[in-house]
């Protein structure tokens, strides 16, 4: 019962996310088509998706939280907690695996002090699996932000994590 | 019809079915969980495998789903082969690797399909060495009970809360094993038909939570067949009872009524019965206003003594049977008897027959709701007055869907499908009401009008589709009507609803009105006029339209004419405001109340005897379709509580009163009233009498694993009592006797050899989902179009019985009282039971933004309602029409409001809301978000 | 001989996207006018005849996959043409090469797919990962819009059609394309049952068709040679190119433009360079993660769909992934089997329990906790999910085919695991 009633304690989104959400909506026959994008639009600009943010979008597009839950929890880039600023996704397939991903787990692991899931004290970076990157002749890839990684060795890390190397 | 062969055996099969339909309507024992009846099949579980061959030189097969395969003609299938046979033992293995195998302490224990489907398959020796997953559970209310770790991921709870139910919040959530059927958060399920879950799940993920705090094994329940008393539609139940104690309440499948699911009101709403305020003894009051009690014979002699002495006057009962008010009407005589109806009500209930009388148009069951391609809503908040039939509207809704379904040749079976193909496209169901309503979300137009413009709404509509030039209406008012008229006409089987929900006379004549011009138009129209109670149809029919009202005998009692009224289970202060029932009350010197529960009524009177509840009595009900259904008594009524029909016949054997002579049975009760009240004729074909015999033997209430007989009162003395028997009914209180193929109306329980769980109902059906083969129980009294009139009836329209103010012109300051009916609150028994009554909470006013800003009040602010009738608390509700303040009808401190008063309202300062009770269970594990 | 390599003749050694009017200096956009100066009908008479199969994997016949999409549409209502860039299959690198190198290339395809089907809208459904893809398509769509190539009445011929990219949330089971369309209303990825198909009942209920990237990058490069063109190009019964990838430990691993049926040899052993220094070959995967094992006896087969289903495996992507004798087979096989039990929707019973199942019992076989009956256990779940028509949708049974296969050619070496209650490759498997 109170469910319903409850409008005023969920935030706004942002102009700048109510723009981008519109736009998908612009080109969809129902607004809760566009979850899976209103999602990532958010996700975009806030890093995650909190429960407060979910009821809001779920407000938006005109269904209810449970329902977009049910679709925000189904989906692996759907980050139901918080991560760190930037999340690394290893490679874990076949090809990867073959060419000592797990390995690199471990370098992984060892220099930032994060397993599987987790997110550096300093709040830098969150270590996930992902499938495969489709990068199999790079093998092991893995993603750190945006950006793909091929060939890496446990000689690159320190490159490309800098100077979170050795913090932990 | 297509003959299809399994295990080499040919078999003439129903066109359009699928194949596991096929196994089931065959009596072949082919396992399933995904699949159901009322929701079709997705191909989820597996469960339900046969193999194919291609023809007879094929020696392989490939495995097919039962659910997923249409029957075709010369199709070779194996159901019995190894193949088939390890596959489906292999489905259930899988689906057990996580269970937790918590039989012995699961409430589903005994009545579960995964345990029946485990044994079926053969499913013994587990392989998996492996962890089990886990879930955390999750507060769902006070209703419904949460165990994820023992679901076995079959997509039935969401597919039917979602898909068939229309509710939001529930909703797979995660992937892979991972999945966990939820909330977004813990919380109250929302909708109004969540307790079907219980039925739905296959095993004990969501069980009744009040059976939990309760808890008997289904094996140990005694039943018998009943009909919800929680609104006029009449639900066919099957409460189970032990220890004298009414255990829980499942759905006694009804195809035209109620098919497989029931409302939460009818479901959780019958524990009033277990009640500590039930009335056990009679009672005498004394001089110094104290209560005596009595012993039965003693208080059947001093009620006689009294009726002997006095001036009798009667008031029956619209919640209980034809039954016992008959007896009270012959018992008082028919010019000094009222039925019990608050006066405007009963204006409105005559009405709500005399238009079903008189219009050609089809009265529809449920199933005939269900088929409806169009529908107009008028006045009538069907969710909460007569849940049942919104859950029918939701499917009708569907009916578009299945048209685009036909064009792509799909079966209607084919749900998944159908509803990827018609996505939001649905049948049109147009509203208009006093505010919004549950169904509005499925509606493609809804519109909130104070009573009079709903009205002439429907008016405009009915006009529009006999080609007149409909009476002016304001814009977009008159092309709405001209949209409406137009979807009904292009409909095959349009619907017009309303009722007695909004209070208003004219709006039930208008849809009345539209339902006639549709049929004129030569349409196969169909009208739906709901009323409120389990039985206002009878009494409408038993009283008729000349019957007293309350207000004529307290004038007739105040002349001295009338000076002992007995009131037949009937809580008057709920009839009028207190003032009015006091004085009433008042103007009788003695005054003899029949009722289950202590109530202000019982504690006004100078006899309270003890009656019976629904559950413990046989007796009649007439549903809002005017189907004559037949309840029996569950369990024997303990202490001193009597049907009222006992104690009323008894009493008139006592005043040897003539018209008793005969009547020896409570079948010769409902013989006699179906002999002398031409309406009623049809009654004594609701069920069999108590000479039914099947095969030579009764019915047994209790299953055949009913165990602990002889230990059940082992506490008071190791010899088992005689059981009783049964004197009035076909069915017998032991588990002698033969529960099958007898007529519908007899059936106590489903249960049958490997079948263990409600799934069992398909072998008391002559197909899945089909009607039983007993029949459909109850018996129509109605018959369109008997005494159609071509005119259209003019409905009297009860003035409003405020004191306060008549006015019918609501102008500054002044707001017409429009009723908000709630499922949870506004019936009197259900709010009795502890688990609704924590969902009801206390009264409300709802008034919308613009009047609230005028009253200078916030949502949680207190008004004051007229002069002193009531001072409630604030909700502001921006589609409450105009002019109008609704109020929830039936919630605690509403009594005093009367449908369609016009009132003043004013600002309450200083008003706090009572302390209510937010949840009596809550807090009891960590909870929380789901992970 | 220079070999005719249509789908990557615009893919330079740096791989740096060609952009639209390096496009259409090579040739660019000529099969779009071709197109629209056919009829619909026509388009789909040379798609047919030219022998295209799907390169997603299936390999279901194009032509006809289209020819079921109704063409009288009364209503009016949309139908639709989706580009599955939703590249996840373990192994699996060649769309990803299309993507960001060309992708106008896959727009021009698109656009003479939608216009055979009459579709008006299109999607690119691409996974969320290929982010640089992404924003070169996007760029490259509006390019079109400005250049008249879609949108309103495209080049003057009346055939309007919308494309917009959809970026995926994750999840696998999104390349299954029915998976794909519940994803793309928005709702959680599930399969749906067939019938109905895609072609009369597919994104929002409306007619619609799901094509791989290297598919639809194909569609005008044959209208505008001909299907006795594309026919030519393939060495065998199947026509076209085909990309062929090798991961794994080979010299040179990679993808290349090859004549379709080129022999498996040729491209292990020329192409990739053959076994890395120190390395034998024992097996691999002919097309992705969820096809079975082939073994070196299989080397001089044909890269075909024909050649490789008779050998008992698939052709898949034609991206091939190396099972090296340093590696070993059962942690290869439950490496997939973790992956595919971590991807399954959770609809159906035999996928969403049967391979978590499957993945514990090779992972107790892989640790030393093996037990003699661990093999009866994988081999009655081989039979229990590997068909289809057992599940819901194809994921399963692919995930069964590296396991069967497995457990035929390389039994010892998973009974080794139970008798020495160690893997003889030591802990993790993999080096």
């Amino acid at each position: 019962m109170s469910d319903r009633n409850d409008a005023a304690l969920i935030p706004a989104l942002s102009a700048i996310e109510l723009t981008e959400i519109d736009a998908e909506i612009a080109h969809v026959p129902y607004r809760s088509a566009v979850a899976i994008d209103a999602l990532k639009i958010v996700q975009a600009h806030r890093g995650w998706v909190s429960d407060e943010s979910l009821r809001a979008i779920a407000r938006h597009l005109d269904m209810s939280a449970d329902e977009l839950d049910g679709v925000a929890t189904f989906y692996n880039l759907i980050y139901r907690r918080p991560v760190g600023d930037r999340v690394i996704l290893l490679c874990n397939s076949i090809s990867c695996w073959i060419k000592g991903c797990e390995g690199l787990r471990e370098q992984i692991t060892g220099q930032l002090g994060v397993g599987l899931g987790e997110t550096t004290a300093d709040n830098r970076y969150t270590l996930l699996p992902v499938t495969c990157l489709g990068a199999c002749d790079k093998a092991p890839v893995m993603m750190v932000g945006d950006e793909l990684h091929e060939n890496v060795e446990a000689l690159s890390l320190q490159a490309i994590f800098g100077d979170s190397g050795g913090d932990k | 019809m297509p003959v299809i062969t399994i295990d080499g055996v040919a078999y003439e099969v129903q066109q359009g079915q699928n194949l596991l339909e096929s196994c089931l309507s065959l009596g072949l024992d082919l396992p399933y969980f995904c699949w159901h009846p009322a929701m079709g099949s997705i191909g989820a579980c597996r469960q339900c495998a046969l193999v194919q061959y291609q023809n007879a030189e094929d020696t392989r097969g490939r495995i097919v789903m039962g659910c997923m395969t249409p029957v075709t003609d010369g199709a070779i299938f194996s159901l019995a082969g190894d193949k088939a046979r390890h596959f489906r033992e292999a489905i259930v293995e899988s689906l057990m690797l996580n269970h937790p195998h918590d039989c012995p302490v699961c409430a589903e224990g005994g009545e579960c399909h995964l345990q029946d489907m485990t044994v079926m398959v053969g499913h013994r020796d587990r392989h998996y060495r492996g962890r089990k997953n886990t879930h955390r559970n999750q507060y769902l209310g006070p209703l419904i009970n949460h165990e994820m770790n023992r679901c076995i991921t079959c997509y039935r709870c969401t597919r039917y809360y979602r898909d068939y139910a229309g509710g939001t919040d529930l909703a797979a959530m995660a992937a892979h094993d991972h999945i966990y059927f939820g909330r977004h958060q813990e919380g109250v399920l929302q909708s109004e038909f969540a307790g079907n879950l219980v039925e739905v799940c296959p095993t004990g993920v969501f069980t009744d939570k009040t059976l939990v705090h309760d808890y008997t094994r289904k094996w140990d329940l005694q039943s018998a067949p009943s009909v919800c008393v929680g609104c006029g539609v009449g639900c066919n139940t099957l409460p189970g009872e032990r220890y004298g104690r009414l255990k829980r309440v499942h759905n006694r499948f009804n195809a035209d009524v109620n098919g497989y699911f029931l409302c939460d009101r009818g479901r959780f709403g019958a524990g009033f019965v277990n009640s500590e305020n039930a009335l056990s003894y009679p009672g005498l009051r004394e001089a110094d206003g104290r209560y005596r009690a009595l012993d039965h014979h003693d208080a059947l002699h001093r009620m006689a003594e009294s009726c002997a002495r006095g001036k009798l006057a009667g008031i029956g009962s619209p919640r209980t049977s034809v039954e016992a008010n008959f007896l009270l009407r012959e018992l008082v005589g028919s010019q000094n008897y009222a039925p019990g109806f608050s006066d405007a009500e009963q204006l409105l209930v005559n009405l709500a027959l005399e238009l079903q009388q008189q219009s050609p148009a089809v009265i529809p069951d449920i199933s005939t709701i269900e088929s409806a391609d169009a529908v107009l809503v008028l006045g009538e908040d069907v969710t909460n007055t007569a849940p049942r039939i919104a859950l029918a509207l939701r499917q009708s809704v569907r009916n578009k869907a299945y048209e685009l379904a036909a064009d792509l040749k799909l079966e209607t079976w084919q749900d998944a499908a159908i509803r990827n193909l018609a996505q939001d496209q649905r049948s049109p169901l147009f509203i208009a009401a006093v505010a919004d309503t549950p169904l509005d979300e499925v509606a493609l137009q809804r519109l909130s009008l104070a009573p009079d413009a709903i009205a002439a709404l429907g008016r405009a509509v009915a006009d529009s589709i006999r080609g007149n030039t409909p009476a002016t209406l304001a814009a977009p008012l008159d092309t709405l009507a001209r949209d409406i008229a137009a979807a009904l006409g292009a409909a095959k089987r349009p619907l017009v609803i309303s009722g007695t929900g909004c209070a208003s006379a004219p709006v039930m004549c208008a849809a009345q009105a539209v339902a006639n011009a549709l049929v004129d138009s030569g349409k196969q129209a169909m009208l739906c006029l709901c009323v409120p109670e389990a039985n206002s149809l009878g009494q409408a029919m038993l009283a008729g339209p000349q019957a007293p009202d309350l207000e004529q005998l307290g004038k007739r009692a105040a002349s001295g004419e009338l000076d002992t009224l007995v009131v037949l289970e009937n809580d008057l202060y709920r009839r009028g405001s207190r003032a009015r029932i006091n004085a009433l009350l008042e103007a009788f010197s003695q005054v003899i109340v029949l009722d289950g529960l202590d109530n202000d009524t019982t504690s006004a009177a100078t006899l309270a005897l003890p009656a019976a509840s629904f559950a413990e009595s046989e007796g009649t009900l007439v549903s809002l379709e005017g189907r004559a259904q037949r309840y029996f008594p569950v369990f024997q009524p303990r202490d001193e509580r009597r049907p009222s029909w006992v104690w009323l016949l008894a009493c008139m054997k006592e005043l040897e009163q003539p018209q008793a002579h005969a009547l020896h049975h409570f079948d010769d009760i409902t013989r006699a009233c179906a002999a002398q009240v031409p309406a009623l004729a049809g009654i004594t074909a609701a069920a069999p009498d108590l000479h039914y015999l099947n095969l030579g033997v009764k019915i047994p209430r209790q299953p055949p694993r009913y165990s602990g007989r002889t230990a059940m009162r082992a506490n008071i003395s190791v010899h088992e009592p005689k059981q009783r028997e049964d004197e009035e009914t076909a069915l017998a209180f032991t588990m002698e006797g033969l529960n099958r193929n007898q007529p519908a109306a007899l059936l106590p329980w489903v249960w049958s050899p490997g079948w263990n769980s409600n799934q069992s109902v398909q072998k008391f059906q002559t197909h899945p989902g089909g009607p039983l083969k007993g029949g459909t129980a109850g018996v129509r009294l109605l018959h369109p179009g008997a005494q159609h009139s071509n005119g259209p009836t003019q409905g009297q329209q009860p003035g409003p019985l405020n004191d306060a103010d008549d006015s019918q012109n609501p102008q500054d300051g002044r707001w017409q009282l429009v009723p908000r009916q709630r499922i949870f609150g506004s019936d009197e028994l259900s709010a009795l039971s502890p688990a609704i009554a924590e969902l009801a909470g206390p009264g409300y006013i709802e008034i919308n933004a613009v009047d609230a800003a005028a009253l200078g009040v916030t949502p949680g602010a207190g008004v004051h309602v007229g002069d002193g009738l009531a001072t409630l608390e604030v909700r502001v509700n921006d589609t409450v029409a105009a002019g109008c303040a609704g109020f929830s009808i039936g919630l605690a401190g509403t009594d005093n409001l009367i449908p369609l008063a016009v009132v003043t309202l004013s600002r309450a300062e200083g008003w706090r809301p009572r302390p209510q009770i937010i949840a009596r269970d809550r807090g009891t594990g960590p909870g929380g978000t789901h992970v | 001989m220079s070999l005719d390599l249509p789908l990557t003749r615009n893919v330079r050694p740096d791989r740096a996207p060609t952009g639209f009017d390096a496009y259409e200096a090579n040739g660019g956009y000529r099969g779009l006018r071709a197109a629209i100066g056919m009829s619909p009908a026509d388009c789909l008479q040379i798609v047919k005849d030219s022998n295209l199969r799907g390169r997603g994997g299936a390999g279901f016949p194009t032509g006809m996959k289209w020819s079921f999409v109704p063409m009288d549409n009364p209503g009016g209502g949309h139908k639709y043409l989706i580009c599955n860039a939703d590249e996840m299959e373990p192994g699996t690198f060649k769309d990803r090469l299309l993507l960001e190198c060309d992708p106008h290339q896959l727009i021009e395809g698109m656009i003479c797919a939608a216009y055979t089907i009459q579709a008006d809208v299109a999607y690119i459904f691409i996974r969320a990962e290929y982010h640089k893809a992404a924003r070169l398509l996007r760029e490259a769509i509006a390019v079109c819009y400005d250049k008249g190539y879609l949108g309103r009445d495209i080049l003057g011929s009346g055939y309007t059609l919308d494309m917009q990219v959809h970026s995926s949330a994750g999840r696998y089971i999104c390349g299954e394309e029915t998976a794909l369309i519940s994803s793309l209303e928005g709702k959680r990825a599930n399969p749906r049952a067939k019938p109905p198909f895609p072609q009369v009942s597919g994104l929002w209920g409306r007619p619609t068709i799901v094509n791989n990237v290297e598919t639809l990058c194909n569609i005008h490069h044959i209208i505008e040679r001909g299907a006795d063109w594309f026919q030519a190009l393939g060495l065998t019964e199947d026509a076209g190119t085909k990309l062929y990838g090798v991961s794994g430990r080979v010299k040179n691993p990679g993808c290349w433009e090859l004549p379709m049926g080129t022999p498996i040899r040729e491209i292990i052993e020329k192409h990739a360079g053959g076994m890395a220094d120190g390395y034998q070959l024992r097996g691999f995967l002919p097309g992705g993660g969820s096809t079975d094992f082939l073994t070196p006896d299989h080397l001089d087969l044909a890269m075909d769909y024909g050649t490789i289903g008779k050998a008992g495996s698939r052709m898949g992507t034609g991206t091939m992934i190396i099972l090296d004798d340093k590696t070993c087979p059962v942690g290869f096989v439950k490496n997939l089997m973790e992956f595919f039990a971590r991807e399954s929707c959770g609809f159906c019973t035999p996928c969403r329990d049967g391979l978590p199942w499957s993945a514990q019992v090779l992972d107790d076989i892989e640790s030393g906790r093996g037990q003699a009956e661990d093999m009866d256990t994988l081999a009655r779940q081989v039979e229990f999910i590997g068909a289809i028509g057992n599940t819901h949708c194809a994921l399963a049974p692919g995930a069964m085919e590296p396991l069967q296969s497995a457990l035929k050619y390389f039994r010892e070496d998973f009974e080794r695991h139970i008798s020495g209650s160690a893997c003889p490759w030591c802990d993790g498997g993999a080096h």
